[in-house]
C-alpha cells in the first residue's frame, strides 16, 4: 500500500517561509492570495495490503517521527 | 569529573566542546551515536552542528539514534545533560525539554555574538555565578524557541527559563531578540534542572585571544559546582 500524508504547521504557529512565498506571489501579480502555508508531503510504501492497517501504521509513524505535534498537524490524504 | 560528548553524523562542534571540557578539568570521552552504552559520566553533552543534515526537522533523526536511549535513561534518572545548539534541538525532539525550535523569524542564518541574561541561578549550571549577563556566540538557522501557551505557563511556574537574549545591560526586549524566540528565551531547563538546552555556544568563548572569556566562566563554574 502506498499511503500519502501531508504535514503542515498548526494554525497559530508562525510560518515565515509561507509568508515570504505569499509576498513573492503578491509581487508577481497574484494579488488575490489570502494566505500561504508551507508543508511537507510523504509517500510511504509499506508491505501491508490492508488499507485500514496501513493507515494506522502511518499514523503511528506520524506521531513518533514524521510530525512534531507541538507545532505540526498531519493528515493522511489517500492510500492505494 | 567525567564527561561524554556524543558525536552524530553531521555534528561539527563536538571537538570544540571536547577541547573546552578538557581545558577546564573534565575527563572527556567521545561517544559515537551508534554506540549503545554511555561511559560512566557526570555530564553528557549533545554538541552543536547539523546532525543527519537537519533532515525532516533539526534534531529529529538524532533524537531516535541508538545512543539516545541511554542518554534519555541517564537524564531521567537525574544525570546532567547539556545540549548546545543542535544539542538543544535534539533535546526538545526527545521530549526531555518542552517546546520546539523553529526557523528563525527573518529566515536568516544568524552567526554573531549576543548578550544573554541569566534568569535562574538556583541550579548546578549557574549556581554561584558572579555575573548576570554573558556575552556568548550564536550560530543557527532554527533557534526560534516556541511552545504552547500551557507549556509556557508551566515553564514559567517552574522557573525553567535559564537564559534570555538581552542587551549588554540585561535589558530583555524585542530589539534584543535575534531570532523571534518566545519571551527572548535562549535556554531552558527541564523541571528538575538537571537538563539544560541552550542555543548559545559557550565552547566558542574560552580563549581571550580568539573570542571572549564568558564561556570559560561557564565551564569553570560548572566543574566547581559538579564537584
Amino acid at each position: 500500500m502506498k499511503v500519502s500524508v501531508v504535514i503542515t504547521l498548526k494554525k497559530d504557529v508562525l510560518d515565515p517561509q509561507g509568508k515570504v512565498i505569499h509576498q513573492t506571489l503578491d509581487g508577481m501579480g497574484f494579488d488575490d492570495v489570502k494566505e500561504v502555508r508551507q508543508g511537507k508531503y510523504f509517500e510511504i510504501n509499506i508491505k501491508e495490503n490492508d488499507k485500514k492497517k496501513s493507515e494506522e501504521k502511518v499514523e503511528d509513524m506520524c506521531k513518533k517521527l514524521l510530525a512534531n505535534l507541538v507545532i505540526e498537524d498531519y493528515k493522511i490524504i489517500g492510500s492505494q | 569529573m567525567n564527561s561524554a560528548v556524543i558525536t552524530f553524523p553531521g555534528s561539527n562542534c563536538d571537538r570544540d566542546i571536547h577541547v573546552a571540557l578538557k581545558k577546564f578539568g573534565f575527563k572527556n570521552k567521545m561517544v559515537w551515536h551508534d554506540d549503545i552504552e554511555l561511559p560512566k559520566s557526570d555530564l553528557v553533552v549533545l554538541p552543536g552542528g547539523f546532525s543527519y543534515g537537519d533532515y525532516l526537522r533539526c534534531g529529529s533523526m538524532a533524537s531516535k539514534s541508538k545512543i539516545m536511549k541511554s542518554v534519555i535513561n541517564f537524564a531521567k534518572s537525574g544525570g546532567k545533560v547539556l545540549g548546545i545548539c543542535n544539542g538543544f534541538q535534539i533535546l526538545v525532539e526527545t521530549g526531555l525539554l518542552p517546546g520546539v525550535l523553529l526557523r528563525n523569524k527573518y529566515l536568516e542564518f544568524i552567526c554573531k555574538n549576543v548578550f544573554v541574561k541569566i534568569n535562574n541561578k538556583n541550579n548546578l549550571y549557574f549556581k554561584s555565578f558572579k555575573k548576570d549577563i554573558l556575552e556568548l556566540h550564536i550560530a543557527h538557522n532554527e533557534g526560534n524557541y516556541f511552545c504552547t501557551k500551557e507549556q509556557l505557563k508551566e515553564i514559567d511556574d517552574n522557573n525553567q527559563i535559564s537564559l534570555y537574549y538581552s542587551d549588554k545591560d540585561g535589558k530583555v526586549d524585542k530589539d534584543n531578540n535575534p531570532n523571534g524566540s518566545i519571551k527572548n528565551i535562549a535556554a531552558i531547563f527541564n523541571k528538575e534542572k538537571n537538563i539544560l538546552g541552550m542555543m548559545p555556544h559557550p565552547e566558542r568563548m574560552i580563549d581571550p585571544a580568539l573570542s571572549g572569556e564568558d564561556g570559560s566562566i561557564f565551564f569553570k563554574n560548572l566543574i566547581t559546582n559538579f564537584k
